[in-house]
């Protein structure tokens, strides 16, 4: 008999979107082939087919594309007023909300998320990025970073695959209101929808060589960070690659922000209205597949009530609905490749070999594509790996404690300082947790929360800065120390 | 005819003067006549551990300070410190071998900048905290903390008045303070240590290091409790292997030229936290 309850299918129309067969590199103003670049393809991971071929570029284009935009900074984006660059960003903003859907089906196509994300969030904040930033173009003066704040020139700027677009906006938006010129490079499993944002520069008439989109690997994005043209580098990305350009970057005059990887504790007390948490942890860590660097992905909960929210956990992971994310109603889509899957799978293996239990939602995995199950471990100790490593995944470690100060000390056992959630009824407690808690953003009686004001970034070794609100424009503008 | 006194210039440490744990010490001559003024310590890797140990131990102590309270406490070092400034200004002079006046006005400056730091105490925030208008139902609100632990390696230009520009906006910020004194000013710093002795400062919250910066750096770059560092006492060189040290935990490194709030807030983190507005 049929379930009355299911859900009919609910595809979105990708009739909407024309991907190419082949995309070269946007570098000044002009899509240009690359200097004997090697091609290679993105695919769509809940499919495994091919979408496009993409070019890697070599250090021979990311020279033509620093220069190009340098040479943009020198003659054109640096002589322009403030109030005139915001009109450019304004433009973007503008052009984002008009090709919204066309960029929500194409990212859900490229990175595997579901479409009530790309649609609901990541898109609308990547607009919403622009839209913020222009109004700053022409205030910097009132930013509290000095009398006529200087842009640095020429910003090389390497994003990663789980929110492309949306770091993207995060990144270029900043540069272009403080007056910097950028370099992009999009992460190598996700270049569609920068290269199409390639196409709403020129709609908006930006000048040719303000914004280059160029694709590639790591080596593009060495040789990015080693150019000699580049003023400052902003990076997203794993801790370990972080590190990597801070080490190459140390002792030149390059600026560098780095926005890292986390292992965020998501607090439970005892006080907690258990099913708001129960929401507020399946949004911490189940929301873009894990794929988040600030994701709830070390629960901690207060003892007594453990049974009672691991109870009404499982009751709601086993409503999460897996599979096709151009489904309207999918929750969890695609795992981004078969390389993180792999990841994935050899934490999650390690939680088992280590001793912890493992707990998986009862959902069917599609045949084709990258796919990994909502899961939970309990009896995890500090010292497992699932608990001291980020998975960039749907798998959640639970602790416990039994006092609030137990809580704090678990939760900042960690070389990262990303992000913390607390959940409790009682004020003075969350503030309290708040203040004791070492992490750049903290999430009180909610999860998962982005916006183009609020500043954004990590303590430790989750990186070096902010982005958004009045405090990411620091990132973009020379400071008063070297 | 009477005989000086003289001081024996130790180190400072957890509130206390220990001579180096290693014996060392280095031989400090005048720069005017050469002749030899005193043998401070030359501190070791060690010392420069313990310190990291002992301002360690008041990091939450000192972060969990009222401002107000820490400004008192900045202003109570300028109050001791302008009540030995004959003391300062003779040893800014063998030291430096600058002339009284130029002495004076140097020390004059150091007080007043203690002055000037400690009335940021409990404005920082203020004006660098923020509350965010983020779309949605949401109280939203940004403000700096302390990072911790800092590092200073003091510059070399002005003996004292280096001191103060080096500790005092790290203190301020909420941040407890290994200093390691430039090599050639060790007196004006060991005497700065009695003043902040006596000055209701908690001990280990600042600890003050003489000897050579160019043994120490690498040490305190690789250090995995230290938290971030002033290096504007360094040299390029040894600036850049502090900085490719440092990336190991990803330490914060900056370098500084003039007195500025940007100094404090480079020294704190901005915390951003969200609640719920609902009935």
């Amino acid at each position: 008999m049929t379930n009355p309850f299911e859900y009919s299918l609910a595809p979105e129309s990708t009739s909407i979107v024309k991907i190419e067969s082949h995309y070269n590199l946007y570098i000044d103003g002009k899509f240009q082939a690359s200097k004997g670049g090697k091609k290679f393809v993105t695919v769509n991971p809940a499919t495994e087919k091919v979408l496009a071929e993409i070019s890697q570029a070599t250090p021979a284009d990311v020279d033509k594309a620093v220069k190009a935009a340098s040479e943009a900074y020198r003659k054109v984006w640096s002589k322009l007023s403030g109030a005139e660059r915001g009109k450019y960003l304004f433009r973007i903003a503008r052009i984002l909300q008009e090709r919204a859907r066309e960029f929500a089906v194409l990212e859900t196509m490229d990175n595997g998320k579901p479409i009530r994300e790309t649609r609901d969030v990541d898109i609308p904040l990547a607009a919403a990025h622009f839209f913020y930033h222009a109004g700053w173009a022409d205030k910097l003066d009132y930013a509290g970073l000095g009398e006529s704040p200087k842009a640095h020139g020429v910003v090389g700027q390497i994003i990663p695959w789980n929110f492309p677009l949306l770091m993207l906006s995060w990144k270029i938006a900043p540069a272009l209101a403080t007056g910097n010129t950028v370099v992009l490079k999009p992460a190598e499993t996700t270049p569609l929808t920068a290269l199409l944002f390639a196409q709403v520069c020129e709609q908006a008439g930006l000048p040719k060589g303000v914004v280059n989109i160029i694709t590639g690997d790591g080596s593009t994005g060495a040789a990015l960070v080693n150019h000699p043209g580049v003023a400052k580098i902003a990076f997203t990305g794993s801790t370990e690659v972080g590190k990597l350009i801070a080490r190459s970057v140390a002792g030149s005059k390059k600026a560098l922000t780095l926005e890292l990887g986390g292992k965020g504790a998501n607090i439970i007390f005892e006080d907690a209205p258990i099913d708001e948490t129960v929401e507020g942890i399946i949004n911490g860590i189940y929301f873009n597949q894990g794929h988040v660097c600030c994701a709830g992905s070390r629960l901690l909960i207060q003892e007594n009530i453990k049974e009672e929210v691991l109870d009404k956990l499982k009751r709601r992971m086993a409503m999460i609905r897996l599979g096709d994310p151009l489904d309207k109603n999918t929750d969890l889509g695609a795992i981004n490749s078969a390389a993180q899957l792999a990841k994935i799978h050899e934490l999650a293996d390690s939680g088992d070999s280590e001793g912890a239990e493992r707990w998986s939602a009862p959902c069917k995995l599609p045949e084709k594509g990258f796919w990994f199950p909502p899961t939970f471990f309990t009896g995890v100790s500090q010292a497992h790996r699932i608990a001291r490593e980020e998975i960039f995944g749907p798998v959640l470690s639970v602790i416990t404690f039994r006092t609030p100060s137990e809580a704090i000390e678990k939760a900042n056992n960690t070389p990262f300082g990303l992000s913390a959630g607390i959940w409790s009824d009682k004020g003075s407690r969350i503030l309290w947790s708040a203040k004791e808690l070492k992490a750049g953003v903290i999430w009180a009686n909610t999860f998962n929360k982005f916006d183009p004001a609020s500043p954004f970034g990590g303590y430790k070794e989750s990186g070096w800065g902010r982005e958004g609100g009045r405090h990411g424009l620091a990132a973009y503008l020379k400071g008063e120390h070297s | 005819m009477r005989i000086d006194v003289r001081k024996t210039y130790k180190l400072f440490i957890g509130g206390e003067f220990p001579r180096s744990e290693s014996g060392r010490t280095y031989e400090l001559f005048s720069p005017k006549n050469k002749e030899f003024i005193a043998n401070p310590a030359l501190a070791s890797r060690k010392d420069l551990r313990d310190a990291v140990v002992a301002a360690r131990g008041v990091v939450e102590k000192w972060a969990s300070a009222s401002a107000f309270n820490r400004s008192q406490i900045l202003y109570r070092i300028a109050e001791i410190m302008e009540g030995r400034t004959g003391q300062f200004i003779e040893e800014v002079i063998a030291q430096e071998g600058i002339t009284p006046a130029q002495a004076r006005k140097q020390v004059k400056e150091a007080i007043d900048l203690w002055v000037w730091y400690a009335g940021w105490c409990d404005k920082i925030s203020s004006i660098y905290g923020s509350t965010n208008p983020v779309s949605g139902s949401f109280y939203n609100f940004t403000t700096p903390e302390p990072m911790g632990l800092v590092t200073v390696f003091i510059d070399g230009e002005n003996s004292l008045l280096d001191l103060v520009h080096g500790i005092a906006p790290v203190l301020a910020g909420g941040n407890t303070v290994v200093a390691i004194a430039h090599e050639n000013f060790p007196l004006s710093a060991i005497t700065l240590a009695e003043v902040i002795a006596t000055s209701d400062v908690p001990p280990g919250v600042i600890n003050i290091l003489t000897g050579k910066s160019q043994e120490l750096a690498p040490w305190a770059g690789a250090h995995m409790d230290i938290d971030a560092i002033d290096g504007s006492g360094l040299n390029d060189q040894l600036y850049k292997e502090l900085k490719i040290a440092g990336t190991e935990n990803l330490k914060r490194i900056f370098r500084f030229e003039e007195a500025t709030p940007i100094r404090i807030i480079s020294f704190m983190e901005n915390k951003t936290v969200w609640h719920p507005i609902g009935i």
